[in-house]
């Protein structure tokens, strides 16, 4: 978009007509504090849009400041208290940028950014120290000596210090915490080889000895630090990405006092409220209807892809969608009391249970921290016996092999990998939200579907519309374009796309939970459920049609296919896994589905409990599971299963009990995702062969006493790069 | 060699110095959003005067 483009004045845009009342309200709350909004827009991409959204957004009444973050793809507007985001997202509208309301809460939640920028702060601070004392090291290696060669050691001490103490923090602290588990992992040996490294050197520094490894402490601080950062880097963008998913759903609610409509926060709300719930809305709360019909969509809760009728004392959960006509609800439960909060919760312990598992760095540390610690006292008590009690030659070489041995390449294998696979995923839509999901996923053989929404687009799409005869189609068109049910919207889509021009239908009304029903050459015609058109119900999705007193006739409806997932089924098959469709629609949409695209391992009417025992059964039979699955019904399954994916337009609790979100509407990206896991434990383990085989050349020296800090800091910085530049050929 | 006196300390200020600018950087938020900063630059908005 050039800058001519935007359009800069706010005439006859929507929010102008809002904004005098939103300056009242203003003035009104004009006592209170300023607030912050927070508002995702997904659309914006250049320099011109930025300037658009904050001048745009500066003359809205009530506004202080607006600041665009191009990087995330928000903005951040302080406003005075009672500005709403409804009136500055209807104001970006008309200057035509979409805009959506994220919940503050939800996005500052959890704080990576002060974790991420912590880390960064020590790496910066080792860099600048490694430079340094390297620039006092080279100096001391071209050959200083005596005073000269004294002095640089302890300036380096100077600098060597207080730095390892500030940036080896990170690891002092996991060690200490693993050593307290009476663990070890790989910063057990790390910490143990930094403090040592500086504390001989001191020693050496003071007794004026030739050599010192304060260089090699620093080193190994900043590679550790880096891989650190690169992995913290990578899970902060995926994690704020899926933070934003969550943010973008404000859970807010229309209460109604006494017939008064305001709109409420979820979290506001008590049993015994009244709240209304508008056609096309998410149910959000538990309860009991009060008024109104209409119909429900509980695909997302139970995978059924029939709507459900809801009338007046019918139950209705959260999370469910209204479709056609407004509903009153009384409130039983709220926000945490809510089944679907109950079943979020349940998700939450799950996970906790599945970070036992044992990554290929956690196995490396645990068979290498005990080798290492043992040649390194094994390496001291023979050169003491050998040297007849020689202290310091002893200690000299036992800390060169610590030195030497340290898991520098090997801190820096995974995370380097990861990074460059996950970067490589979330360009193609898909975030890794787990650290260990890549490894995971490389191990599948099973891979388990849900059917609505995951495989399907949860939008029907009318079947074989050609048996209807043309006056037919046109009165159902007539109809269906008079509603907004997802049913009628599909067909008048689809006949319109077809060239069917809608018949001349009169009185057109809509029955909200029934059909619309209208009078077309002075006969009655209906379109709607079987019963109340006066149909026989055939077993699938479908909508009746009844012309006057003729039979009425039905039409029915198919999901569509998600695009890209036969190409994904079809990645997974040559991959050699087991697929498999499981659901909880009737036997007859599944089979349909199963042979559009092959699948005959299927199981229709699955409860959610059943979908999680199956995965559960096939983990314990020693298979790896993908679970692929979108619904609340799908969530126990998700975090059974030994890695999982879901889409963008998932539930939030089943995004959360997923390792893998991908954004996109297409499937194909799943298939990528497959080969790049593959690839990606590929070079790990490759890394590990390289820390290996330098340490088998670099070790002997190390014991034999030849090893100095030159040798150290060559060999580290060697093995480091190798390492790094294995993992770039991932791109 | 006695020049080395000064130069030492005179390197490890001005190496100071940058970790200094960095960490104020830091601090301040100018690492958050590297794509808008960039596209900043050019538009014209605030040539003239910076924001107040």
């Amino acid at each position: 978009m050039s800058l001519s483009e935007v359009p800069h004045s706010a005439g006859g845009c929507p929010a102008c007509t809002a904004a005098p009342a939103a300056e009242e309200i203003a003035a009104k709350a004009a006592v209170a504090g300023p607030q912050t909004i927070q508002l995702s827009l997904p659309t914006i991409h250049c320099a011109g849009c930025i300037s658009g959204v904050e001048r745009g957004l500066s003359g809205a009444p009530g506004v202080l400041d607006a600041r665009v973050n191009l990087t995330l793809k928000r903005v951040r507007i302080e406003a005075e208290a009672g500005v709403t985001p409804e009136a500055l997202i209807g104001r970006l509208d008309g200057l035509g940028y979409e805009a959506h309301e994220l919940d503050s809460d939800a996005l500052e939640a959890t704080e990576s950014d002060a974790v991420s920028r912590d880390l960064t702060m020590r790496l910066a601070v080792a860099f600048f120290a490694n430079m340094n004392v390297m620039l006092l090291s080279v100096a001391v290696w071209a050959g200083a000596e005596d005073a000269t060669r004294d002095l640089f050691h302890w300036i380096s001490a100077a600098i060597t210090i207080p730095t390892v103490m500030f940036s080896g923090q990170p690891f002092y602290r996991s060690a200490m915490s693993a050593l307290r588990g009476g663990r070890l992992n790989m910063d057990v040996p790390i910490s143990l080889a930094i403090i040592l490294a500086v504390a001989l050197s001191l020693w050496e520094t003071a007794l004026s000895g030739h050599h010192a490894y304060f260089d090699a402490a620093l080193s190994l601080t900043f590679f550790l630090l880096l891989g650190r950062y690169l992995d913290q880097r990578t899970r902060a963008s995926a994690r704020s990405a899926a933070q934003e998913l969550a943010a973008l759903e404000v859970p807010r609610a229309t209460r109604i006092d006494e017939g008064v409509e305001t709109s409420v926060r979820v979290t506001e709300l008590v049993p015994g409220d009244t709240v209304l719930v508008r056609p096309g809305a998410r149910v959000p709360v538990d309860g009991r209807v009060v008024s109104g019909t209409s119909e429900i969509d509980r695909s997302l809760m139970t995978g059924e892809s029939l709507p459900v009728f809801s009338g007046p004392d019918t139950p209705i959960h959260a999370g469910e969608i209204n479709l056609t006509g407004p509903l009153t609800v009384e409130v039983q439960a709220a926000g945490q009391g809510t089944a679907l909060h109950r079943i979020a919760d349940l998700v939450a312990v799950a996970e906790s249970g599945r970070a036992n598992y044992n990554s290929l760095a956690d196995r490396a540390a645990r068979a290498y921290a005990p080798v290492v610690h043992l040649l390194a006292l094994a390496a001291f008590l023979a050169w003491m016996w050998i040297s007849g009690g020689d202290m310091r030659l002893s200690l000299n070489i036992a800390v060169a092999t610590l030195i030497i041995t340290c898991p520098c390449a090997m801190g820096l294998a995974v995370p380097a990998v990861t990074t460059a696979a996950s970067g490589k995923l979330y360009r193609r839509g898909l975030l890794i939200k787990n650290g260990t999901a890549l490894e995971r996923l490389a191990e599948v053989d099973t891979v388990v579907f849900d059917k609505t929404g995951t495989l399907t687009m949860g939008l029907p799409k009318p079947q074989d519309l050609g048996a209807l005869s043309t006056r037919d189609l046109e009165v159902a068109l007539g109809l269906a374009t008079a509603s907004s049910h997802p049913l009628s919207r599909a067909l008048s889509d689809t006949a319109a796309e077809a060239g069917v021009h809608p018949a001349r239908v009169s009185d057109i009304e809509e029955v909200p939970g029934y059909g619309v029903q209208g009078t077309w050459r002075g006969e009655r015609v209906r379109l709607g459920r079987a019963a109340w058109v006066g149909a026989d119900a055939v077993p699938a999705t479908a909508t009746y049609l009844a012309v006057g007193a003729a039979a009425p006739q039905a039409i029915r409806f198919t999901d569509t296919l998600r695009p890209g997932a036969d190409q994904a089924i079809a990645a997974f098959r040559k991959a050699g896994a087991r697929i498999m469709l499981v659901s909880g629609d009737s036997p007859a949409a599944v089979g349909a589905l199963a042979s559009e695209i092959g699948i005959d391992n299927i199981r229709a009417e699955a409860t959610p409990e059943d979908k999680a025992e199956l995965v559960a059964e096939l983990g314990e039979t020693g298979h790896k599971v993908l679970m692929v699955g979108d619904g609340l019904n799908d969530t126990a399954a998700l975090s059974a299963a030994h890695v999982s994916i879901s889409p963008a337009t998932a539930l939030d609790a089943a995004r959360v009990a997923s390792d893998i979100v991908f954004l996109g509407r297409d499937f194909a990206p799943l298939g990528d995702a497959l080969g790049t896991a593959t690839q990606a434990r590929k070079r790990i383990q490759e890394n590990f062969a390289i820390s290996t085989v330098y340490n088998v050349i670099a070790v002997p020296i190390a014991l034999l006493g030849f090893a100095t800090p030159l040798a150290a800091a060559l060999a580290m910085s060697l093995s480091s790069i190798t390492v790094s530049l294995n993992a770039m050929r991932i791109r | 060699m006695d020049v080395l006196v000064y130069l030492i300390p005179v390197s490890l200020f001005l190496g100071g110095l940058g970790l200094a600018a960095f960490f104020w950087a830091l601090k301040s938020r100018q690492f958050e959003d590297p794509e808008g900063d960039s596209n900043r630059i050019l538009t014209d908005d605030y040539d003239d005067a910076p924001k107040s």
